[in-house]
């Protein structure tokens, strides 16, 4: 089963042992479940805002001191705590929908690591975002979308022509990690997920090769009931409990 | 001139949704339209972070997970159900939102809209404004007539970065409304006030200014 798909783009080996087990790890502490992944990884992560955010990896994966790395995310600066990557620079690349403000008011981190040219950022619609995570994930070769036709975003960007269409391909993304956060797990790794924490998490669980989630609370396989999982166990590699930190958006 | 408040904006704007549609409000005076509908008229409010049904803004219990896609804590109607991003923006790019409110920066007469990038900043995101823009199978436009400086944000051709081009359907200022078509604009209403020669002068671009324009009813 090829599961590392990005392997011939990753330079750096991020995790020095993959543990094939289907059946997902459980880790004592944050801490403990990022450890392993290396400068220059790309780390997806889930969230919305404040909703599904993995605060406690992401704060472990500021203790843990990976440099280089590559974010992809929905957000970055909004109250989440992907900003606090840029503390000690460990951002040299983003990928994101909404990282730099247009009404001005309290700048991110991020935001003056950008301006200072310091750290990259590639800026993507929020729909071509999540299809271009899910093609990653479900083995397709791409995406076309009317969404960025005629913008900025489709700058050097292939148009495809169709029954006298016009489309714009997007290309897929993978991930060495991605740090996601769900309500409840079991044993096995079966994923729950709690009102609009849902959002990125369950299709970047498909779409990186060390898949590590942060929940409230790891209970025995069966308790989750089957048509409540919201990621099946096959894409869970890692996973921790932990008390979530509680942030906010304060515009 | 008496200009409309964003709250008035809001309102007029809410005035022009169907009952048992689909909306989605964007971020900033498009949220205020949610706290101006009637229930009764069972319009589902859809934010692409992954709700269909809210029901407006609301600091009762803040919880991190039950946002709308500003960040705002919301409270859900009967009704309401979650999903992943995927899902929202299958909602949104394959036509099963009605509406669409956002703000903008720039409209031009083709309908261009440009909402994302402040040139003057130097910045902007996208967030879900370009799949909203693309995907909705209505778009209204509700912002400012024009800027603090007085220039028109209505104009021929958008000097600001596109959002989508030709993607807006009906624009709601603190002036007027302006139905936008493929021949171009066309003055609906007048704000309570306002004449439609002072709209044209606050204009950018060519607007056709039928007889017996209404005023707004609000």
């Amino acid at each position: 089963m090829p599961r590392r798909l990005c392997r011939q783009r990753c330079a750096v080996p991020v995790i020095a042992r993959y543990d094939p087990r289907m059946v997902a790890q459980v880790f004592a502490t944050p801490d403990a479940a990022v450890a392993g992944i290396g400068d220059g990884a790309t780390v997806m992560v889930g969230g919305f805002i404040s909703a599904g955010s993995p605060s406690n990896l992401i704060r472990a994966l500021v203790r843990s001191g990976p440099t280089g790395l590559t974010a992809v995310a929905n957000n970055i600066g909004l109250g989440d705590l992907l900003d606090e990557l840029c503390e000690h620079r460990q951002l040299a690349r983003v990928i994101a929908t909404f990282a730099i403000r247009a009404s001005g008011g309290r700048t991110s981190r991020f935001e003056q690591q950008y301006r200072a040219g310091e750290v990259e950022l590639e800026l993507v619609p929020q729909g071509t975002l999540i299809e271009r995570i899910r093609a990653g994930g479900a083995g397709l070769g791409g995406v076309l979308t009317r969404t960025g036709l005629g913008t900025i975003v489709a700058e050097d960007k292939r148009i495809i022509e169709i029954d006298g269409e016009q489309w714009l391909l997007e290309r897929p993304l993978r991930a060495d990690v991605a740090l996601l956060k769900a309500s409840r797990a079991d044993t096995l790794g079966n994923l729950e997920y709690r009102l609009a924490g849902i959002n990125f998490n369950p299709v970047m669980a498909t779409a990186a090769d060390l898949v590590i989630a942060e929940v409230e609370e790891i209970v025995e396989a069966g308790e989750i009931t089957p048509e409540r999982v919201g990621t099946p166990a096959v894409f869970v590699d890692r996973i921790v409990a932990c008390p979530p930190i509680p942030v906010r958006w304060e515009g | 001139m008496p200009a409309l408040t964003r709250e008035l904006i809001a309102l007029r704007v809410a005035r022009e949704l169907e009952p048992r549609t689909v909306v989605n409000l964007g971020i900033g005076l498009p949220t205020l339209v949610a706290g101006f509908v009637d229930p009764a008229d069972q319009i589902l409010f859809q934010a692409e972070n992954g709700i269909l049904g809210y029901a407006g803004v609301s600091d009762a219990d803040y919880d991190p997970d039950l946002i709308n896609a500003g960040g705002q804590p919301v409270d859900l109607v009967p009704g309401a159900s979650f999903f992943d991003t995927a899902t929202s923006f299958a909602m949104i790019r394959g036509g099963h939102v009605d509406v669409a409110v956002l703000g903008g920066l720039q409209v031009s007469a083709h309908g261009d809209l440009a909402n994302w990038f402040v040139p003057e900043r130097g910045g902007g995101s996208v967030g879900g404004a370009m799949d909203l823009a693309v995907g909705a199978r209505k778009l209204i436009v509700a912002m400012a007539h024009v800027t603090r400086d007085g220039a028109s944000r209505i104009v021929a051709e958008c000097d600001y970065p596109l959002t989508a081009a030709r993607c807006v359907d009906v624009i709601i200022t603190d002036l007027a409304v302006i139905d936008v078509s493929a021949n171009g604009l066309t003055l609906r209403e007048t704000a309570p006030g306002v004449s439609a020669d002072e709209i044209v002068a606050a204009t950018g671009a060519p607007l056709a200014v039928p007889a017996d324009i209404p005023e707004m009813r609000l």
